[in-house]
């Protein structure tokens, strides 16, 4: 039974849906514009971690260490530019 | 008429139609000649359509000298027109044009290509590989470069060359300002060329990573496989920040949104921030290279393994993650506080410490070595003393309070001239000259060669370090002409005899390859430098199949191993070799590429339309093709084989 029915993709496909739907609510609800933001940044990470571990096959093969060392590389480096970009442009703006 | 009013230059002169001229009568020479040699299935079969590692990489190097000369003959007119005080030789605009153009061509379609040419070549020898991990993709990565080249080559000759700076920074790039479509041409040309190097970054990764010898783990990889590693990593993480800045940059300019503008809402700043984000990755996306290319002509002519192969590796490390926290010190002057430039003030000398530990490294390496100076040892020890006083004088621009005074000056003209040509262009003449015998199987004159390295190193010297002079007294850079009291004029007289020199070398470099490829000796053996790693380890020039047997590696220096210490480089016997076939896809691609950012930038949306659809399709049946490649029997090999060694 195991075999024909992929449980994992199943409820990685439905969780993605929702966490689509609730991204979605930002738009159609009336709510302040920081709460709006918080939900979609959570709801952004959690899918894009999602779709990389249950769709994209990180951490099935044998190199999984590299894979997840480049993947903190890059949110390393993706922090640092969005950070450092806000400190230049606004917060140490005088 | 208004339709064909916008291919007018908007500012012509002589100059330019004399240009015109020559590249009609190049073009048409160029076809008359592959007509009458009957060369076009030749050009076809065996260059277009080429999926091969090797010819990629001699078609980027090919593409990289002229393009070199394109930039060199703009920083000749630039020399020759600051030469003396009020000279009339240029007009401002012209003048904005050649500046604009020689940075855009020299980073990103000389210096670019020509790191990309020698990693193409070397990595996969290197790491015993028979080609990259995608050979078609890396066709398309050429072509997408070629025709990034070519579209923004013909903005001179129509529409007008963009002259907002190799920065391009809005509100002085935005249509307000810069109404030509030259800035159309600059975002249009360097997007479809970053794809292609974007796309070389990621075959470049994954060709690394998975296709290395048996036997070769990554703290085993020649220094210059190391380098091309990080240097594709930083590729991968800088470029899509580019991308990102270009559309913008193209949608401001094209489809009047605000995110560049002084109005509505638009950051123009943020255009000097993204490009920056992008832009100080993108020099060590040039030096790292560079970095690796001495590390592997050091040991070599040094007779000495390299000094401190894991510091090597671990600074490259630190200087890839340091280059993405430092691209503020650009723009100290911007106006932000003293908290923020503070920051990347310290960032920014701290990757003088990584930098520092290499060049040590390669001065222990020559530490009681038998140096012999030939041609590519001559560059990189030229490169040490030089690299390093453009290198110190990087670390007082990045004091950010001094750099108030240095900023937009020639003080800054000279300090990255003087860490480039001799990191970026010393590099790749010592790399060109090393594998040359890899690439053709002759090798270049030693004689013409030193000629030309005292050139271009004594005219580096003396066209840049008056800069560090007259910038400190006040001259800003680009600017077209100053008047005599300002007594700049002496030290830009030096620079432009410094520019002299520098052109008579390149030319030394040009008439080397003629004369060698005349006379030179075609019986050099497979190892003519008596060289350490993988890549000598095969014939000179390399078989379409790299190695006939996959090698087994045991260490960085698995060839000289196999010289000295008796290790085996062949164990296994011939077998079977899948190689993949040629394609024109890539080609054909990227012409619609060139059509597409064409007209593009001239706004004809039909046309961009129709051609959009031609690249889609060009995908669609690449997806559909069923093309499994070829083999190469173990007998033909065999028979490939005896013959190229029966020829020694």
């Amino acid at each position: 039974m195991k075999e024909l029915f992929p449980a994992k993709h199943v409820s990685g496909f439905v969780f993605s849906l929702i966490l689509t739907g609730v991204a979605l609510l930002v738009y159609f609800m009336d709510m302040s514009f920081a709460v709006g933001m918080t939900i979609l940044v959570i709801t952004a990470f959690a899918q894009a971690t999602l779709q990389l571990v249950v769709f994209m096959h990180a951490g099935e093969s044998s190199d999984k260490r590299s894979i997840y060392i480049s993947v903190i590389y890059g949110i390393v480096i993706a922090i640092l530019t969005v950070l450092g970009t806000l400190l230049a442009m606004i917060w140490g703006y005088v | 008429m208004e339709f064909f009013e916008r291919f007018a230059i908007p500012h012509p002169s002589p100059a330019i139609y004399a240009s015109m001229v020559a590249i009609a009568l190049t073009t048409i020479a160029v076809v008359v000649g592959l007509t009458y040699f009957k060369k076009w299935g030749y050009l076809w079969r065996e260059w277009l359509t080429t999926v091969d590692h090797k010819k990629i990489g001699i078609m980027y190097m090919i593409s990289a000298l002229l393009m070199l000369f394109r930039g060199g003959a703009d920083a000749l007119m630039m020399r020759a027109q600051t030469a003396v005080p009020e000279n009339t030789l240029l007009d401002a605009q012209h003048y904005n044009e050649i500046f604009t153009t020689h940075g855009v061509v020299m980073i990103i379609f000389m210096a670019m290509a020509f790191i990309i040419a020698l990693m193409n070549f070397v990595i996969p020898l290197q790491i015993g590989a028979r080609d990259v991990a995608f050979p078609r993709l890396n066709a398309l990565s050429f072509w997408l470069y070629f025709m990034g080249a070519m579209l923004l080559n013909i903005s001179f000759v129509i529409g007008g060359s963009p002259s907002s700076g190799w920065t391009s920074y809005f509100p002085l790039a935005g249509n307000e300002l810069s109404p030509s479509v030259g800035t159309n041409y600059y975002m249009l040309a360097l997007q479809i060329s970053g794809l292609g190097t974007l796309i070389t970054g990621i075959n470049f990764i994954v060709t690394i990573l998975k296709m290395r010898a048996p036997g070769m783990t990554l703290m085993k990889m020649p220094m210059f496989t190391w380098a091309g590693l990080i240097t594709n990593v930083i590729i991968v993480f800088a470029f899509p920040v580019l991308t990102v800045a270009l559309a913008m940059g193209t949608m401001d300019r094209l489809f009047a949104t605000n995110f560049f503008t002084t109005t509505d809402g638009g950051m123009d700043m943020l255009w000097a921030n993204l490009f920056w984000v992008w832009g100080h990755p993108e020099v060590y996306i040039l030096i790292l290279p560079a970095f690796g290319i001495y590390s592997e002509i050091i040991p070599t002519f040094a007779r000495r393994n390299l000094y401190g192969y894991t510091t090597m590796v671990v600074s490259m490390v630190v200087i890839s993650l340091l280059s993405f926290v430092v691209w503020v010190h650009h723009f100290f002057t911007m106006g932000q506080g003293a908290l923020v430039n503070s920051i990347f003030s310290i960032t920014t000398m701290a990757i003088a410490v990584p930098t520092g530990i290499k060049i040590f490294n390669w001065l222990f390496t020559m530490w009681k070595g038998k140096i012999q100076f030939t041609v590519p040892m001559l560059y990189s020890l030229g490169f040490i003393p030089i690299f390093t006083i453009g290198g110190v004088t990087g670390v007082m621009l990045g004091m950010a309070s001094a750099d108030y005074q240095y900023h937009n000056t020639m003080f800054l003209v000279a300090h990255f001239h003087l860490v480039i040509i001799p990191g970026v262009v010393f590099a790749m003449i010592a790399g060109l000259t090393y594998w040359w015998p890899k690439m053709f199987g002759f090798m270049l004159n030693e004689r013409i060669g030193k000629w030309g390295f005292w050139f271009i190193a004594g005219g580096t010297v003396l066209a840049f370090f008056p800069m560090f002079i007259s910038g400190l007294d006040g001259q800003a850079r680009r600017m077209y002409t100053y008047s005599e009291g300002t007594g700049f004029g002496i030290w830009n007289m030096l620079s432009f005899v410094g520019a002299i020199g520098l052109a008579i070398g390149f030319a030394l470099l040009v008439y080397n390859i003629y004369y060698s490829t005349r006379y030179a000796s075609r019986d050099i053996g497979d190892d003519p430098w008596n060289a350490r790693s993988l890549e000598w380890a095969t014939h000179n020039p390399v078989p379409e199949y790299n190695f006939a047997i996959t090698p087994q590696v045991n260490s960085s220096e698995a060839f000289w191993d196999a010289k000295k210490r008796g290790h085996k480089l062949f164990k296994a016997g011939y077998k079977d070799i899948h190689m993949p076939n040629n394609s024109g896809i890539p080609f054909i691609m990227s012409v619609f590429f060139f059509i597409f950012g064409f007209a593009f930038i001239f706004s004809m949306w039909i046309t961009v339309i129709v051609s959009l659809i031609a690249i889609l399709a060009c995908m669609t049946y690449r997806s559909f093709e069923k093309d499994d490649g070829y083999h190469i029997t173990a007998e033909e090999l065999k028979k490939a084989e005896s013959e190229l060694r029966g020829a020694k």
